[in-house]
C-alpha cells in the first residue's frame, strides 16, 4: 500500500456539536464514560480527559457588532509535525506513523509526563491509575485498511473531513474564501503544519484554549535541537577523543603513574 | 492511499474470514505491539456483520454489528456507509449503541417481581410468571368486563385494564400488541405516538389525505429554503439536518424559528426567537402576507386545492368562535361547517375566487386579522424578523422553487397541536410546495417505530391501517362501513378511501383468519367499542387510574412516571393499581414507582412483573422511520440471559391467557378464543417474518386477479402474499393485517422491506430500491401535484414524476391515473382526501375549519389579544383536584417549555443507563436569559427550584445569552426551558426528578397530546 501524508479537517462552520464524534471516539477506543457534574455548559466532561480524547467546546460570544453566536469546537490532537511531545518521549511511545500523525503505543509509555509539559496545545492526559498518558492518534490502525476514524465517519454533516494533506489545505483555504469576515485556516503554519487543520470563523484568539501562535516550547528547542545534539556531540565526541587517545597513546599503564618512559624513544 | 466510506461489509466480504497477523506481513514486529494495535480492526474483519437500525429519533440510520463469532456477542458498533440517510454517520445516541447491549451491566436478565407490600425486586422465571400474569389478567378482565354501555349499547369491552406502549418496538410486535389488547377488549390502548404526533396525523390527513411526513429526510436536500419551526432539528434529528446542510451548500436559506437559540440556530442563516405557544399567530400573519402580496401558486392552489369551493351559507366566524359552538359541552356542531353542493352531489366551484363564501375569501378574511403589528405584540418577534421570515419563505411560491417545513414536538405539543400544523399545511398548498421535491411537510417524528406504531395503532381510536375504532352506536358491520366509506359523486375524484371495506375486512381475517366469516360479520362484534365522543388517551387512562378505576397496567417500552404530564398526577395513579407489567430493556422510574422519593413501599400492594426484553438489535424486524421507509433489521445475536423479544412476549401471555379461557370459560371468550396467533416458530420462538407476511396480506383461498384495464388475469394461490392492496377484497378472501403494508412483500415472498438497493435515477434521493416505503414504495406522497394538469414537472430540475404519453415515469405515482387535465381517466391529485383536492377548510377539526390563535392553557396573559375566548374552546379540561392551573399569575410569572437534548431522549430511560452519553449530559439543567438570572441573583451552575402551580423540581441553573425576554401586549415576559430527560431512579444519588412534575394534564382539542411545551412556573434559588 502507499501511504500519504494525511490531514483531518475540521470545519467549525458545519459542526452542530451534536457529540457523535466525542461518543464514537469512546465507542471505538473503548474509552469508559465517567461521572460529570452540571457546571452550566452543554460542555461534559469539562475538560479532554484520559478517557476523552476529543471534546467539543461550546463558547457564548458577542463580536463586536454585537452579533451573538454559539462557536462549537472539537478540541483533541494537533498531530503536528513539529511535535513536541514526540521530541521529549523518552520511551518512543510516541512516535509519527507513516501518515504523519502522531501515533501513541501505550505499551512502551512509561507515564513520565514530559509530553503533557511540553505540548502547545495541551493535549496529552494522564491516568494515574494505568500511570500512562492518553490522547488521539487519529485512529491509526483504520487508516491502515482504509477506514475513515471514528470521527470523522460519524460526523453527521461532515464537517470532520480527511484527505491527501495538500488537499485539504487547498478546501479548508476555499471555504475560509467561501466564509468571508474574519475566517480562517488554522493549523497549516506553524509547528512545521499540523495534520488536523480548523476552518474558524472568526480569529485564533476568540477561542477557549486555542493557542495564537503555538510553538514547540523553547526550553526543550533547546534542550532537544540544540543542547542534546551538541551534547551527543559532545558525547560522541568524549567517546571519539577517548578511542583516538586509547590508539595514540594506548591503554593507561602502571609506568606512566611514575612517568618514566620505557622503551622506544619519540 | 484512498480513504473512502468502504463500509464493513465490503471490507469483510473483500478480505474473507480467516486472516492471522503473519498473513498480513507482520512477522519481523513484537506481536504482542500489533495485538494491542491491531486488535479490533483484526477482529472485526473476521467478524459476523449485521446491519440494524437506529432505536432513537426516526431518522432510521443504519447501523453495522461487528459480532465476535466464537462468544455470540457484539464488539463494535458503528455506522453503516452504505445507508443512504447517514451514509455512516451517527449522532452522539447513535454512536453510543454500543451500551444498549449486554456489555452494559444494568441491562435487565431476569423475570424480575415485586410482591404487594415489597421493598426489593425478586428473581424468578417466565415458568413462575407467565400462568400468573395470566391468571391476573383473566381474573381482572372478568370482573370488570362491561357488556353493554349506559345507554345500552354492545360495547364488550374491559375498562379496567390500561396497555401503555410502545413505539420503540418493531412493527411486527406493535401488530401483536394491538391484536392482543382488541381481542382482551382494551380500550384505553394508546403509547408514545399520542404525546409526539398524534396532532400530525390529524392536521395532515384533514388537509392532504394522509397523516404523515409527506417527504423524506434526503430530500430535504432538494429545498431552496429550509423553515425550521416547532423543531429543534439539529439536536433532536440529528441527520436530518445532515440533509439541511447538503441543502445550504447548495445554496439553501435555512431559518430556524424557536424560542431559544439553539445548536440548530447557530448552524441556521437566521434564528428568530419567539414566545412558545404563539406559533398560530406567526403563521397566520405568514398566510396573510402570502394573500396580500399575491405570492401565492395561483395555478396550483386553482387546481389542486379547493380553494374554490363554496362554505354553506351558516359558517361563520366571530369572535374567536365557528358557527355551532355549545359553550357547555365546549364542543362545536359541525353541521354549518359544509360546502354547497350543485345536482350532481358535487361541491359547487367558483374558479375566479370572487364568491364571498369560496374557501379563498373565507380564508384570506380570516387572516386579515393577523397584522404585522397583532403578530409581533403576541409572539414577541419584532416585525423586522417577521417580514424578513415571509419574504424569504414566500420566494417558494413559484414553479421552480421549493420550500421545505420541518417540524416536530413545537408544533405537536400545544393544546392547539393540530392546528399549528394546519396553519403550515396552508402555507404550503397556497405555495404549491407540495408533492414537490425539496418541499412538502416534514413531520419528524420521536421516536424510532412511531410512525410504525401509529400505523399498526396503538391507539384507543383507529385499527391498523388507519382504520377507524368502532364506536357503540355502530352496532352492525353494515353501518360500521356505510359510516366510514366515503362517497363522492365527482368522476375526477380517485376517492380511495372507497375501498375501505376491502381493507376492514382483510383487517379482521388477520386477527381472526377462519373464525371470521360472512355470517359473523366477520368477527365485527368481538371486538371492543368505544363510546360515542368519548375518549380513552393517555390523559384519560391517568385520570381513570388516579381514580382508582384502572386495576391492571402494562407499561411496555415506555416511562410513564417521567413523560405523561403531571407527573405527581401520574404517580398517585400507579400506586392504585393492582398489577403492572413492564417489559422493557433496563429498568426506570415507572417499575420501581412504589419505592419513589415520598412512597412508602408497604403501603403499596401492586403487584409489578419487569420482564427482561431484547433489545432492537437482538432481534429480527421492521421498524418505520418518519419517511414511512419500513426497513428491515437483522438479529445481531440472543438476548442476555432471559431477554426475549417484546413480540415474543406479548404471543405468550396471550396464549396462556388463551389457555386459561379455554379451559375455565370466562366473560366473553368469542375474541379469545377464536384469535389467530400462530407466530412462533419450531422452538417456540417468536417468528418475524411470520407476523411481517400476515401484516402484509395472504390469499386465503385460490384467486384469480382481473385488471380490466390492463386486459391482464393473474393467478394467485392460496397462502401467497398480497403483492399490492389494489388486490385486496372485501368477501374474506384476503387477510391483511395493515393494507398500507401490503407490497411490502412480493408475491413470491420476497422481503422487499431488506433491500438495499442504492439506484437513484433522478438524483433527487428517493433511492426506489433502498428498503421499501408506504405507501407501495412511494416516496414523496401526493407526487402528482409536483407537475400541471398535463402531467409536465412545474420544475424540470426537480423531475420525480412525468407522465409521458401513457404512463408516469419516475416515483410511483400517487395514483396511477392520468393527469387530471384528460377528463375521462384523469383524477385530481390528492386520492385519499374524498373530494380529491388539498384542503384549506378543515371541518373535520374539532377546534375549528381554519387555525386561529388561542392561548395555551396556562400562559402569561389574561386576555387573547385575537379574541374574546382565551384559551382554544373545544380542549377538555380535566378536573381532579391534582389538575391546577395558573394563568397570568405573578406567582408563577415565566413561560417555560420542556424538550431532549441531543445526548438523551425522551425520558431518557434508555439514555441515562449509558455512561457515554450520561457523561456528556449528566443532570437536568434550566435554561434562563442572562438578564433574569441577574435579577434574581442566580449565577451559573447554581442549583435551583423550579415549580409550578402542579409541582416542584431542582435543576442547575444555566444562565446564558441564547434567551432574551420578549416584550408581549407592551410587557416584559421570560422564556425558560428545561429538558425532560431525567429520573430519580438513576444516575443514584441524583437530587432531580421529571420535569413533568411541572405541565398540565392537558391537551390538544382533537388528539390529546399533552401541552409541554407551554406553561409558567417560578424559578427561585434553592
Amino acid at each position: 500500500m502507499k501511504y500519504m501524508e494525511l490531514a483531518k479537517l475540521i470545519d467549525t462552520t458545519k459542526c452542530t456539536a451534536c457529540r457523535g464524534c466525542q461518543i464514537a471516539c469512546k465507542q471505538w477506543n473503548e474509552m469508559p464514560g465517567l461521572k460529570t457534574k452540571q457546571l452550566g455548559s452543554y460542555q461534559n466532561p469539562p475538560d479532554l480527559q484520559w478517557n476523552t480524547w476529543t471534546l467539543i467546546r461550546f463558547q457564548e460570544y458577542v463580536n463586536k457588532q454585537g452579533k451573538f453566536s454559539w462557536l462549537f469546537r472539537k478540541d483533541g490532537c494537533m498531530h503536528c509535525t513539529d511535535a513536541a511531545c514526540m521530541k521529549v518521549c523518552p520511551s518512543g511511545a510516541l512516535h509519527h506513523t507513516e501518515f504523519g500523525t502522531v501515533g501513541i503505543k501505550s505499551h512502551l509509555c512509561i507515564g513520565c509526563k514530559e509530553c503533557m509539559a511540553a505540548c502547545p496545545f495541551d493535549i496529552p492526559r494522564y491516568n494515574d491509575k494505568t500511570d500512562k498518558v492518553y490522547k488521539c492518534d487519529l485512529c491509526v490502525t483504520r487508516l491502515r485498511e482504509g477506514q475513515q476514524p471514528a470521527c470523522v465517519k460519524s460526523c453527521i454533516t461532515g464537517a470532520i473531513t480527511i484527505g491527501g494533506k495538500e488537499t485539504m489545505i487547498k478546501k479548508a483555504y476555499a471555504r475560509a474564501k467561501e466564509l468571508g469576515g474574519d475566517a480562517n485556516v488554522y493549523g497549516d503554519k506553524f509547528v512545521g503544519g499540523t495534520h488536523v487543520l480548523y476552518v474558524l470563523n472568526e480569529k485564533p484568539e476568540v477561542y477557549d484554549e486555542l493557542p495564537k501562535y503555538p510553538t514547540v516550547p523553547f526550553s526543550i528547542v533547546l534542550w532537544k535541537d540544540v543542547l542534546k545534539p551538541f551534547s551527543l556531540l559532545a558525547a560522541g565526541g568524549v567517546l571519539a577523543g577517548s578511542f583516538l587517545h586509547y590508539i595514540i597513546h594506548g591503554p593507561k599503564t602502571p609506568d606512566e603513574d611514575t612517568a618514566t618512559k620505557k622503551g622506544g624513544g619519540e | 492511499m484512498e480513504i473512502t466510506r468502504r463500509g464493513f461489509l465490503t471490507l469483510t466480504g473483500a478480505v474473507g474470514s480467516g486472516i492471522t497477523l503473519s498473513s498480513l506481513g507482520i512477522n519481523l514486529i513484537p506481536t504482542k505491539a500489533y495485538a494491542e494495535e491491531l486488535n479490533k480492526m483484526n477482529r472485526i474483519k473476521i467478524a459476523k456483520q449485521t446491519t440494524t437500525i437506529c432505536c432513537y429519533c426516526s431518522c432510521g440510520c443504519g447501523l453495522i454489528c461487528s459480532v465476535d463469532k466464537q462468544t455470540g456477542k457484539i464488539f463494535n458498533i458503528e455506522g453503516d456507509a452504505e445507508h443512504p440517510i447517514n451514509e455512516g454517520a451517527l449522532c452522539a445516541k447513535g454512536s453510543g449503541f454500543f451500551q444498549m447491549t449486554e456489555a452494559n451491566e444494568h441491562r435487565l436478565r431476569k423475570v424480575l417481581y415485586r410482591a404487594p407490600g415489597g421493598t426489593k425486586w425478586e428473581e424468578k422465571d417466565w415458568e413462575w410468571a407467565l400462568p400468573r400474569m395470566a391468571r391476573l389478567i383473566k381474573d381482572t378482565r372478568d370482573k370488570n368486563f362491561i357488556k353493554t354501555n349506559a345507554k345500552g349499547e354492545v360495547v364488550n369491552r374491559c375498562e379496567a385494564i390500561g396497555h401503555y406502549g410502545s413505539s420503540n418496538v418493531d412493527n411486527e410486535e406493535c401488530w401483536l400488541i394491538t391484536v392482543m389488547s382488541r381481542t382482551l377488549g382494551l380500550v384505553y390502548i394508546d403509547h408514545q405516538a399520542r404525546v409526539c404526533h398524534s396532532p400530525s396525523v390529524g392536521a395532515l390527513a384533514e388537509s392532504f389525505g394522509r397523516g404523515s411526513m409527506t417527504n423524506h429526510y434526503v430530500d430535504m436536500k432538494n429545498a431552496d429554503v429550509i423553515l425550521i419551526m416547532g423543531s429543534n432539528m439539529a439536536e433532536n434529528h440529528p441527520m436530518g439536518f445532515r440533509w439541511v446542510t447538503k441543502a445550504k451548500e447548495r445554496g439553501a436559506k435555512v431559518i430556524h424559528v424557536d424560542p431559544r437559540y439553539t445548536r440548530t440556530s447557530a448552524c441556521s442563516d437566521y434564528h428568530v426567537p419567539l414566545r412558545s405557544g404563539t406559533d398560530i399567530a406567526f403563521l397566520g400573519g405568514m398566510i396573510n402576507y402570502i394573500i396580500e402580496n399575491k405570492k401565492y401558486f395561483n395555478e396550483w392552489v386553482l387546481n389542486y386545492t379547493h380553494a374554490s369551493f363554496i362554505a354553506g351559507k351558516d359558517y361563520y366566524f366571530k369572535d374567536g368562535l365557528f358557527s355551532g359552538y355549545d359553550a357547555q359541552k365546549r364542543k362545536y356542531n359541525k353541521d354549518t361547517w359544509v360546502f354547497d353542493k350543485d345536482g350532481r352531489g358535487i361541491p359547487q366551484r367558483d374558479m375566479t375566487l370572487q364568491h364571498p363564501r369560496c374557501v379563498f375569501r373565507l380564508m384570506k378574511e380570516h387572516y386579515s386579522r393577523y397584522t404585522l403589528d397583532k403578530v409581533s405584540s403576541i409572539t414577541g418577534v419584532s416585525k423586522e424578523n417577521l417580514l424578513k421570515v415571509y419574504e424569504i419563505y414566500s420566494s417558494t411560491g413559484v414553479p421552480d422553487k421549493a420550500g421545505t417545513e420541518c417540524y416536530a414536538l413545537g408544533w405537536t405539543q400545544h393544546t392547539v397541536g393540530v392546528e399549528n400544523i394546519r396553519a403550515m399545511t396552508i402555507v404550503q398548498m397556497l405555495l404549491g410546495n407540495v408533492g414537490i421535491a425539496g418541499g412538502g411537510i416534514n413531520a419528524m417524528r420521536g421516536e424510532p417505530n412511531v410512525q410504525g406504531s401509529t400505523d399498526q395503532a396503538i391507539l384507543y381510536h383507529i385499527l391498523p391501517g388507519y382504520m377507524k375504532q368502532p364506536s357503540a352506536s355502530l352496532d352492525t358491520l353494515e353501518k360500521y362501513l356505510t359510516k366510514y366509506t366515503p362517497v363522492s359523486k365527482d368522476p375526477q375524484s380517485a376517492n380511495y378511501y372507497q375501498n375501505y371495506p376491502k381493507f376492514f375486512i382483510s383487517l379482521l381475517k388477520s386477527f381472526f383468519d377462519d373464525k371470521a366469516t360472512k355470517e359473523n360479520e366477520f368477527g365485527y362484534n368481538w371486538l371492543p367499542k368505544i363510546d360515542d365522543g368519548k375518549h380513552y388517551s393517555t390523559m384519560h387512562m391517568f385520570d381513570k387510574m388516579y381514580e382508582g378505576k384502572i386495576k391492571g397496567f402494562f407499561c411496555i417500552g415506555a416511562d410513564n412516571a417521567v413523560s405523561s404530564p403531571n407527573t405527581g398526577k401520574v404517580r398517585k395513579g400507579l400506586e392504585k393499581l393492582d398489577w403492572l407489567i413492564g417489559e422493557n430493556i433496563f429498568d426506570n422510574e415507572t417499575y420501581q414507582f412504589w419505592r419513589a422519593p415520598g412512597v412508602d413501599p408497604k403501603k403499596i400492594k401492586t403487584e409489578v412483573f419487569l420482564l427482561p426484553a431484547s433489545a432492537s438489535m437482538e432481534k429480527e424486524g421492521s421498524i418505520s422511520n418518519s419517511g414511512r421507509m419500513v426497513q428491515w433489521k437483522q438479529k445481531a445475536c440472543d438476548g442476555p440471559d432471559q431477554c426475549i423479544p417484546v413480540g415474543e412476549i406479548t404471543i405468550k401471555i396471550m396464549r396462556a391467557v388463551k389457555e386459561l379461557y379455554a379451559k375455565e370459560g370466562g366473560v366473553h371468550a368469542e375474541p379469545i378464543l377464536n384469535i389467530y396467533w400462530d407466530y412462533l416458530d419450531r422452538n417456540d420462538c417468536y417468528d418475524a417474518l411470520k407476523v411481517a407476511k400476515q401484516m402484509n396480506g395472504r390469499f386465503l383461498k385460490d384467486t384469480v386477479i382481473e385488471d380490466k384495464s390492463k386486459g391482464t388475469k393473474t393467478e394467485f394461490k392460496k397462502g401467497q402474499c398480497v403483492p399490492g392492496f389494489g388486490n385486496l377484497q372485501a368477501d374474506g378472501s384476503t387477510c391483511s393485517g395493515n393494507w398500507v403494508h401490503c407490497g411490502s412483500f412480493t408475491a413470491d415472498g420476497f422481503n422487499n422491506m431488506a433491500k438495499r438497493g442504492k439506484d437513484d435515477p433522478t438524483g433527487l434521493g428517493l433511492y426506489p430500491n433502498w428498503s421499501w416505503v408506504w405507501p407501495v414504495n412511494r416516496r414523496i406522497l401526493y407526487n402528482r401535484a409536483s407537475c400541471d394538469v398535463n402531467g409536465k414537472p412545474w420544475d424540470p430540475k426537480r423531475n420525480i414524476l412525468e407522465w409521458k404519453g401513457d404512463k408516469w415515469v419516475g416515483d410511483v405515482p400517487d395514483g396511477p391515473w392520468p393527469p387530471m387535465a384528460d377528463k375521462e381517466k384523469g383524477k385530481y391529485p390528492f386520492i385519499m382526501q374524498r373530494d380529491g383536492l388539498g384542503a384549506f377548510f378543515g371541518p373535520g377539526m374539532a377546534d375549528g375549519p381554519f387555525p386561529e390563535h388561542y392561548e395555551p392553557l396556562e400562559g402569561p396573559l389574561a386576555k387573547n389579544p385575537m379574541s374574546g375566548q382565551l384559551i382554544n374552546p373545544a380542549i377538555e379540561i380535566f378536573s381532579s383536584d391534582l389538575d391546577k392551573v395558573a394563568r397570568a399569575s405573578e406567582e408563577f410569572p415565566y413561560v417555560c417549555t420542556t424538550y431532549s437534548c441531543t445526548e438523551h431522549w425522551c425520558s431518557g430511560a434508555l439514555t441515562r443507563w449509558q455512561s457515554w452519553l450520561l457523561e456528556a449530559q449528566p443532570e437536568q439543567y434550566i435554561e434562563i436569559a442572562d438578564v433574569l438570572a441577574k435579577e434574581k441573583g442566580i449565577k451559573n451552575g447554581q442549583r435551583v427550584k423550579v415549580s409550578s402551580v402542579r409541582g416542584t423540581v431542582t435543576a442547575v441553573a444555566m444562565v446564558t445569552q441564547r434567551l432574551k425576554p420578549f416584550t408581549i401586549e407592551g410587557k416584559t415576559v421570560h422564556q425558560v426551558g428545561m429538558p425532560f430527560n431525567y429520573g430519580w431512579l438513576f444516575p443514584k444519588n441524583t437530587k432531580d426528578d421529571s420535569a413533568n412534575f411541572l405541565t398540565p394534564t392537558v391537551g390538544d382539542a382533537n388528539t390529546f397530546c399533552p401541552e409541554y411545551k407551554a406553561f409558567m412556573v417560578n424559578v427561585t434559588k434553592l
